[in-house]
């Protein structure tokens, strides 16, 4: 079900986003709002510049044109403090997500302590708490080549929760897993989403959309075709692309 | 003892094992050993530098730096090693000042050895850009933003990052590139360098034991060449990723 | 520790560079042309200032080297010769040692890695020394003495390492054949021998290319160790000429030129490499 509690004041704003590659736009004219504590899932085909769209978010791809604001801060600003947005920002990729050498615990600890300077006996007790949390207290001394797929997602998830982020990002992160371990994921960001998290989903996985997101937005070629609770979006879609695309996956 | 064998060996069955007996030869062969390990040694680092600034270089925002790795790189791959090296030691030597060497005489600012080292160096340096530039580009670009978005600056993410891993991932081809400047050292014999092979062939030359010579010179660069691949097997052991395997 | 292999994985794999990869940069045809304007326009001052520095009553320098220029390439095509023939005999041997060292006779294949890591191991100019000294200079068969000509001595050194770099080019063309073609070999009744040589070897054919390729480019690169043991190649005639006209200005661009021709016929070969590597999309 969609998180109950309160949604606060909009955290991430973005209006009239363009991003070309060259001669390719892969986003054109792009709106979104995100409240706080929002769980907002972004559906549509290959190449509708989903994945494209996070990274501007976050600043690893600038925009052409528009504006995003991401808890106050405008990061198209060319003066923008990158390390400030990414302290408030986190993503979680498809896969080669974590350091492959180094193992589970020291992954989640390298961020705050190379790029935060924070002290190391928090660090490491946070980064043991965080493991806990998603489930892999007793995989701290393993590597992210020994661990499964759903195991290396999570340990990506504390990672990024280490930096303390107000907003976290997840760019298809269960497209390269297998069934069995697909639902270990999606039940910690489900359990991330509970507790108040703004979360922004790339996925295909309609059902947890359905389920969990408070709001869906469907792009395709580059825009926003529809967007809506998902009961609307997926009950009684208003467009016709979004009704193709839905009958192709559901 | 094993001086005792070998000339008795020699005496009964003709086979000329020199170094084995004779002190003069011996220490021949030895001043050899030592100074093709020499260059090695330093020809082994100097390469590994060049490497790391033809790397750095070629990620550079100058069009110009970009375009002198990739010349430099290029020429060195695709021609022969010992014209290099003549190239270096006859024609580039000739232009540069002599010194005087304290007897009334005037030596030339580089030894023979020296331009044996640039060359060698310049040599492997090329292939190790190479190297170093695929293992760079082998670690996958999620990782990398992964760092960025953690919030490590370009620096950092080199550092903490990109390096580790792209040397984990180009050691074994590091390696065999190491392996092989050890064996192209023998090119210095070409410019009179009393490396190794020209000691021995000093030896044969002078104890006619060409046969047993080639042998033992045969099965001295084998060992060489096997400790340096013992070590560097261990130290990839040391540097194995868990869980990663090609 | 069990190298496990995760469902997610968390390194891409690695593929050692045959040729150079111009990332970044437009045509690969405008780096190697770039690559040759530079050596040309290297050599053209090189020779512009043998010119100006010349002894006046002398030959101009340019007039010098396009009189030498003939004779060095005569040396320069007999190295290519030299290439041919020891990598065809290389090649030969090396493949023979390769399957050798994939036996299930366990002596063979011990014998065949023997042999294979003693060649790999040994330096090139090593290997010709002890071919140019060990093998008898005449032999006699059925009553007639045969000269044992010095330049067939180098062609059979130089096919040694050939041989052994086959080898190992070979065995590992042979190992990234999936284990699925055995199996399913084996399941269809074929003998070890007709899957080797109708169903693995044809496959592992295309992955062997550009490394082999590669091989012969440094064999190409190498045969100028024949001027050392004595044989006339590019390089003594490129010193002859040298020697004869004694004049130190010539000494960089009558290198240059040596170094030119090597270098138009190696790089086209590397970019072949290259170009067949992407295609075969092997780990060369």
């Amino acid at each position: 079900m969609a998180s109950r509690h309160q949604l606060g004041e909009p955290v991430v704003i973005v209006e009239g986003v363009e991003k070309a590659f060259g001669a390719l736009k892969v986003l054109k004219d792009v709106a979104l709002t995100v409240r706080r504590g929002e769980t907002v899932c972004i559906i549509g085909p290959s190449g509708s510049g989903k994945s494209t769209l996070l990274r501007c978010i976050n600043a690893l791809v600038p925009i052409s044109r528009g504006s995003i604001s991401v808890a106050g801060r405008e990061v198209n600003d060319p003066a923008l403090d990158k390390l400030a947005l990414r302290r408030d920002v986190g993503i979680v990729f498809q896969q080669y997500n974590l350091f492959p050498h180094k193992n589970a615990l020291q992954n989640v600890m390298m961020a705050p302590l190379h790029v935060l300077k924070q002290d190391k006996a928090e660090v490491e007790a946070r980064a043991r708490m965080l493991l806990a949390k998603v489930g892999l207290s007793d995989k701290l001394a393993t590597y992210p080549g020994e661990l499964s797929g759903g195991q290396q997602q999570r340990v990506a998830i504390a990672r990024s929760l280490a930096m303390n982020p107000k907003v976290m990002l997840f760019d298809e992160v269960t497209a390269a897993l297998d069934p069995e371990t697909k639902k270990e994921v999606l039940v910690t960001i489900q359990d991330l989403a509970a507790e108040g998290m703004t979360c922004i989903l790339v996925t295909h996985e309609m059902g947890f959309a359905r389920e969990v997101a408070d709001h869906v937005y469907f792009t395709d070629g580059g825009v926003i075709v529809e967007h809506g609770p998902p009961g609307d979006l997926f009950g009684t879609p208003r467009e016709e692309r979004t009704r193709a695309f839905l009958d192709k996956v559901l | 003892m094993i001086a005792a064998y070998f000339e008795r060996l020699n005496e009964t069955q003709g086979l000329n094992f020199s170094v084995f007996y004779d002190a003069f030869d011996r220490g021949r062969f030895l001043t050899g050993l030592w100074t093709t390990s020499y260059i090695c040694v330093v020809a082994i680092a100097a390469s590994l530098a060049l490497g790391l600034l033809g790397v750095w270089l070629a990620g550079s925002r100058s069009r110009l730096a970009r375009l002198l790795v990739r010349g430099y790189v290029q020429f060195f791959r695709n021609t022969p090693p010992l014209v290099q090296l003549s190239f270096f030691y006859f024609a580039v030597a000739t232009l540069l000042p002599t010194v005087s060497d304290g007897f009334g005489g005037r030596s030339p600012l580089v030894s023979g050895t020296g331009w044996a080292i640039i060359a060698f160096s310049l040599f492997a340096g090329a292939f190790n850009v190479e190297i170093f530039r695929a293992g760079i580009e082998a670690v996958p670009s999620t990782t990398v933003e992964a760092a960025e978005s953690l919030g490590y600056t370009r620096l950092q993410l080199y550092i903490h990052v990109v390096i580790p891993l792209a040397f984990r991932i180009c050691l074994p081809a590091l390696n065999n590139n190491l392996i092989n400047l050890v064996k192209t050292t023998t090119l210095a014999y070409a410019i009179g360098v009393p490396e190794l092979l020209y000691a021995a062939s000093q030896i044969w030359s002078e104890s006619f034991n060409v046969r047993e010579m080639m042998n033992v010179l045969l099965i001295t660069y084998v060992l060489l060449v096997a400790i340096l691949v013992f070590v560097m097997g261990r130290w990839e052991k040391a540097m194995r990723i868990p869980g990663y395997s090609t | 520790m069990r190298a496990s292999s995760t469902d997610l994985p968390v390194l891409l794999p690695y593929r050692s560079p045959a040729g150079i990869a111009p990332s970044g940069l437009a045509a690969p045809i405008l780096l190697g042309g770039a690559t040759l304007a530079c050596f040309a326009i290297l050599f053209g001052a090189s020779l512009a200032l043998a010119q100006v520095t010349a002894r006046p009553a002398g030959e101009s320098a340019a007039a010098v080297l396009m009189r030498w220029a003939p004779l060095i390439f005569q040396g320069f095509l007999f190295n290519i010769l030299i290439s041919f023939l020891s990598m065809a005999l290389g090649t030969v041997v090396g493949v023979l040692v390769g399957i050798a060292q994939v036996s299930v006779v366990a002596p063979v294949r011990g014998a065949a890695w023997g042999l294979t890591q003693f060649f790999r191991n040994a330096p090139w100019l090593v290997l010709l020394f002890y071919a140019m000294f060990l093998l008898p200079f005449e032999f006699s068969v059925f009553g007639l003495t045969i000269a044992f000509p010095a330049w067939i001595k180098a062609i059979i050194g130089l096919a040694l390492p050939v041989a052994a770099n086959v080898s190992e080019i070979v065995r590992g063309g042979i190992r990234s054949i999936p284990s699925g073609q055995w199996e399913s070999a084996e399941s269809l009744a074929f003998t070890r021998r007709q899957t080797m040589w109708m169903i693995i070897l044809p496959q592992a054919f295309k992955r062997m290319i550009p490394p082999w390729m590669n091989l012969y480019a440094i064999l190409t690169m190498a045969t100028t160790l024949i001027s050392v043991v004595g044989i006339q190649d590019g390089l003594t005639i490129t010193r002859a000429a040298l020697v004869a006209e004694s004049r130190p200005e010539l000494m960089i661009p009558m290198y240059l030129l040596l170094l030119l021709m090597f270098f138009a016929y190696c790089y086209p070969i590397a970019r072949a490499t290259l170009s067949l590597e992407r295609r075969f999309n092997v780990k060369a």
